[in-house]
């Protein structure tokens, strides 16, 4: 079980990588889009006087982990239904958790790099500082967290891709939308109307952001938050939520076939 | 036991029977080949052997378990050559093989199963990089790696060039002689003669005949076409056994140069079995 388990997630890894164009269009955008922000509103500082290049790199993490998690699972699931992979599986002893566990091989190793180039760039280009010890230990988990609910989601929503090359479309819609409103591109979020301010606030994506700006940016930056605080519980708490919610969609809709059965 | 045993089975999608009733026995060691024209139910009909498909209504016991409920360790018994799978593009023939060999109990080694079908020279060649012929032989290997007792085939050879078919038949009969059974869809019927020991053709849904190559549809019973020109005239007789005319022709002294003797081959008796339904 845990070989084939590995020698999926071994195999996953080979296909990502060897996919020039995944490699380049999926997993460095997030970096392109943050050295782009940075650079146009990098001289900008904040009222709590962080330089607006920092609080994008931290928010982006956000972004990197909805890429690679949400983005990959999702398109990942659907384009193996769509090319013969799942069916093959089917057809062999492999139980199905083997390729799930695969998939989450892969899904953890391209986010913790992604996270990693992301915050590469802060650091070496917009002189973010990197946060001590008790900070990682809180980013371990919300990452951990982000993650596991955003592959969760992705697998959910995968069972809506009727065609696997409109995955990547369908998919980026909640993403980019919800990065709109969850404090990604625009912080701080209480620019936003108070209506669309408690619907962002509904999803994960918030809580992520702030969790992540909690991590790397200074304490005084908790007064651009809503509220004023970083309310970590609250972040716990909803990406928790989002994970069961992410569970027990995949449970119902998981299908090993697009085609009606 | 019989390799697999159908009886009564049935899958209904909305309004539409795509089988509507199907017995079937194929014994242990046996090639059995199903034919039909597209959409006639032979795909069906196999993934729901293969415990792709769920059926409707119907009995179907395959290496004595029910594919609907049978676990893993089934599964490692059974082998599957897909018809239009398209995946792991991006790996070499050797990683994919031996990828899937891992999953089994006791497979073949991966340059075994490639050397098989004959991929040797491929090996390190990405699939994306095949053609089409080659690419089906790689689920050939895939198919084969774990050595199965039995081994599904949907229209294996499409877009084989006829060497590569002829070294395809000849493994089928390897595997065969190792006491595999073989199932098999085909449109080729030259394929399914060479091979089959049994076959049976399918038409709507339904079994509409089943023999051996030589039997099928009364094959073996129709009478043979003598045909021979005497005297400027061509004469045509029907007999089921045309030893006695050949021997009256030679005793009269008629010139043989232009005799014929004709059965119906297997492509006449399939074309009147699927028009009969039409």
């Amino acid at each position: 079980m845990t070989t084939m388990s590995l020698s999926r997630g071994h195999v996953e890894l080979l296909q990502f990588l060897r996919d020039r164009t995944a490699v380049v269009f999926t997993f460095f955008f997030p970096a392109m889009l943050l050295l782009l922000f940075g650079t146009i509103f990098g001289d900008e500082y904040t009222d709590s006087g962080i330089s607006a290049s920092q609080v994008f790199t931290a928010s982006m993490v956000a972004y990197g982990i909805l890429n690679t998690a949400f983005v990959t699972m999702g398109s990942g699931l659907a384009m193996d239904r769509e090319d013969g992979t799942l069916k093959r599986l089917r057809g062999t002893p492999m139980p199905a958790s083997a390729y799930l566990i695969g998939k989450a091989l892969l899904v953890l190793v391209l986010s913790v790099a992604e996270a990693a180039v992301l915050i590469l760039v802060g650091v070496l280009i917009f002189d973010m500082p990197l946060p001590d010890a008790s900070h990682w230990v809180t980013f371990s988990w919300i990452f951990l967290l982000s993650v596991i609910c955003c592959s969760l989601l992705g697998v959910a929503v995968s069972a809506l891709v009727k065609n696997a090359r409109n995955a990547g479309a369908i998919l980026n819609v909640p993403v980019v939308a919800l990065q709109f409103v969850s404090g990604v591109f625009i912080q701080p979020m209480s620019q936003l109307p108070d209506w669309l301010e408690k619907f962002a606030s509904l999803f994960p994506v918030r809580w992520m952001a702030q969790g992540f700006r909690y991590v790397f940016l200074p304490d005084e930056a908790k007064s651009q938050e809503i509220g004023g605080s970083w309310d970590l519980g609250r972040v716990a708490m909803v990406l928790g939520v989002w994970c069961v919610i992410g569970l027990v969609l995949c449970l119902v809709t998981f299908r090993w076939s697009s085609r009606d059965r | 036991m019989e390799a697999i045993e159908v009886s009564g089975l049935r899958k209904t999608y909305r309004d539409r029977d795509a089988v509507a009733g199907i017995d079937l026995v194929v014994a242990r060691g046996e090639i059995f080949a199903l034919l039909g024209p597209n959409g006639a139910g032979k795909t069906t009909t196999v993934e729901i052997l293969e415990g792709h498909r769920r059926r409707t209504a119907g009995d179907v016991r395959v290496l004595g378990e029910d594919p609907g409920k049978a676990g893993s360790a089934w599964r490692s018994r059974i082998g599957i050559v897909l018809q239009d799978a398209d995946d792991a593009a991006d790996l070499t023939v050797y990683e994919m093989v031996r990828h899937i060999a891992g999953f089994y109990p006791g497979p073949r080694g991966a340059d075994e199963a490639i050397e098989l079908v004959g991929l040797t020279a491929k090996r390190n060649s990405k699939i994306r990089t095949l053609s089409g012929g080659q690419r089906r032989r790689v689920d050939v290997a895939l198919g084969i790696v774990g050595r199965p007792e039995l081994l599904f085939l949907d229209e294996p050879t499409t877009g084989f060039d006829p060497e590569a078919r002829r070294h395809f038949w000849d493994l089928i009969r390897t595997l065969a002689g190792d006491g595999t059974t073989i199932l098999l869809t085909t449109h080729y019927l030259d394929e399914a003669e060479a091979l089959a020991d049994r076959l049976a053709v399918i038409a709507d849904g339904r079994i509409v005949a089943e023999g051996t190559p030589a039997t099928l549809g009364g094959r073996g019973a129709a009478q043979a076409k003598v045909t021979w020109r005497e005297g400027g005239t061509v004469h045509t007789e029907q007999h089921t056994d045309p030893g006695e005319l050949l021997r009256r022709l030679l005793d009269d002294g008629v010139d043989l140069t232009t005799l014929t003797i004709t059965r119906p081959t297997l492509e006449d008796t399939y074309l009147s079995l699927i028009g009969a339904t039409r």
